[in-house]
């Protein structure tokens, strides 16, 4: 990040915003219980604040905070998580997808365990949402190649 | 063409401004909607899943396939447009 | 529900709508459609669907305008037709 971008104002501002984004994303997927939310606008809120960096700066800037590697892994990890908590459901005795069951693995008791059941579940689509959003933006803003300013 | 095209757009709008007289009112309690499974849900949110907030319980517990076919669906989304879009040069 | 209100969103993203289609500059096209998006958030928020709201705002105003600026940055900036 030395002087390489002319632009002192968005560079500013965009340095400024990102923390504040990625902490209202985090919020959202977390508070989504409480409040309106969860994980699909979180994500998309986690993935903004991304896209704002690649706007702003380059792609090289993002990729050398999350890789493309890392990126398309979290895309299927996210998926994963939501079908394993449902899988892991049938492992302890219940129904696909049937949070009660948690209630044997978590310090809870059966009500509050489908709580957490849910707060997993957003988490895996949060997860999911953000990478695949981040991706389908790399390959059609750079034209699949994955390189350049996009100014 | 174009005079087709519009005198098209402003039948199918009629039609739908037309079929919009028969549905409820806004909230309307009595509205089939409302009566069928809504009280189930807006009564068994609370004492069943802990969770103050009515929709993420029906979008993630009652109705969890539903998400998770959208999940699938997102995951679908950015697996083909990375095998479509993405081209690996020479360097890399 | 402020009927008020309401009229005067449902002529706003009307216009919205008739503009991004009629507008030759694709930027401000899908600028254009990013407002119809927020003016569908408020009014969805003032409906009290505030889950779909935000979905709306995050999705349809935000990702989708991106995505559509990115796509554009590609392309020719005036339509032919």
């Amino acid at each position: 990040m030395v002087n390489r971008y002319e632009n002192v104002l968005i560079e500013t501002v965009t340095r400024l915003l990102i923390p504040a984004m990625q902490l209202f994303g985090l919020y959202v997927i977390a508070h989504g219980h409480g409040s309106p939310g969860g994980g699909f606008q979180g994500g998309c809120i986690l993935a903004a604040s991304f896209i704002l960096m690649v706007i702003s700066y380059d792609i090289k800037e993002l990729k050398s905070r999350m890789s493309e590697n890392l990126n398309t892994i979290l895309c299927a990890i996210g998926v994963f998580i939501y079908g394993g908590t449902g899988l892991l459901c049938v492992i302890l005795g219940g129904n696909f997808l049937d949070y009660s069951v948690l209630h044997k693995i978590l310090p809870v008791d059966p009500i509050k365990a489908r709580y957490m059941g849910m707060l997993m579940v957003e988490i895996g689509v949060g997860i999911a949402v953000m990478s695949v959003m981040i991706s389908i933006f790399l390959n059609i803003a750079s034209r699949g190649e994955h390189e350049g300013a996009l100014n | 063409m174009r005079i087709i095209a519009i005198f098209a757009v402003v039948i199918t709008g009629f039609l739908l401004i037309y079929a919009t007289l028969d549905m409820p009112n806004w909230g309307d309690p009595n509205s089939p909607a409302s009566r069928h499974v809504s009280p189930r849900y807006i009564e068994g949110t609370m004492p069943e899943t802990a969770t103050p907030n009515m929709v993420t319980s029906v979008l993630a517990d009652y109705r969890g396939y539903d998400t998770l076919g959208e999940t699938t669906v997102i995951f679908t989304a950015g697996i083909v447009c990375l095998m479509l879009l993405r081209r690996v040069t020479n360097g890399q | 529900m402020i009927w008020q209100l309401d009229i005067l969103i449902l002529i706003l993203v009307v216009i919205c709508a008739i503009a991004s289609i009629t507008v030759k500059d694709l930027l401000s096209s899908a600028l254009l459609l990013g407002a119809y998006s927020f003016l569908m958030c408020l009014l969805w928020t003032e409906m009290g669907a505030v889950d779909v709201a935000f979905t709306e705002a995050a999705v349809g105003a935000g990702i989708s305008t991106a995505f559509f600026i990115g796509a554009i940055y590609y392309t020719t900036r005036r339509t032919k037709d």
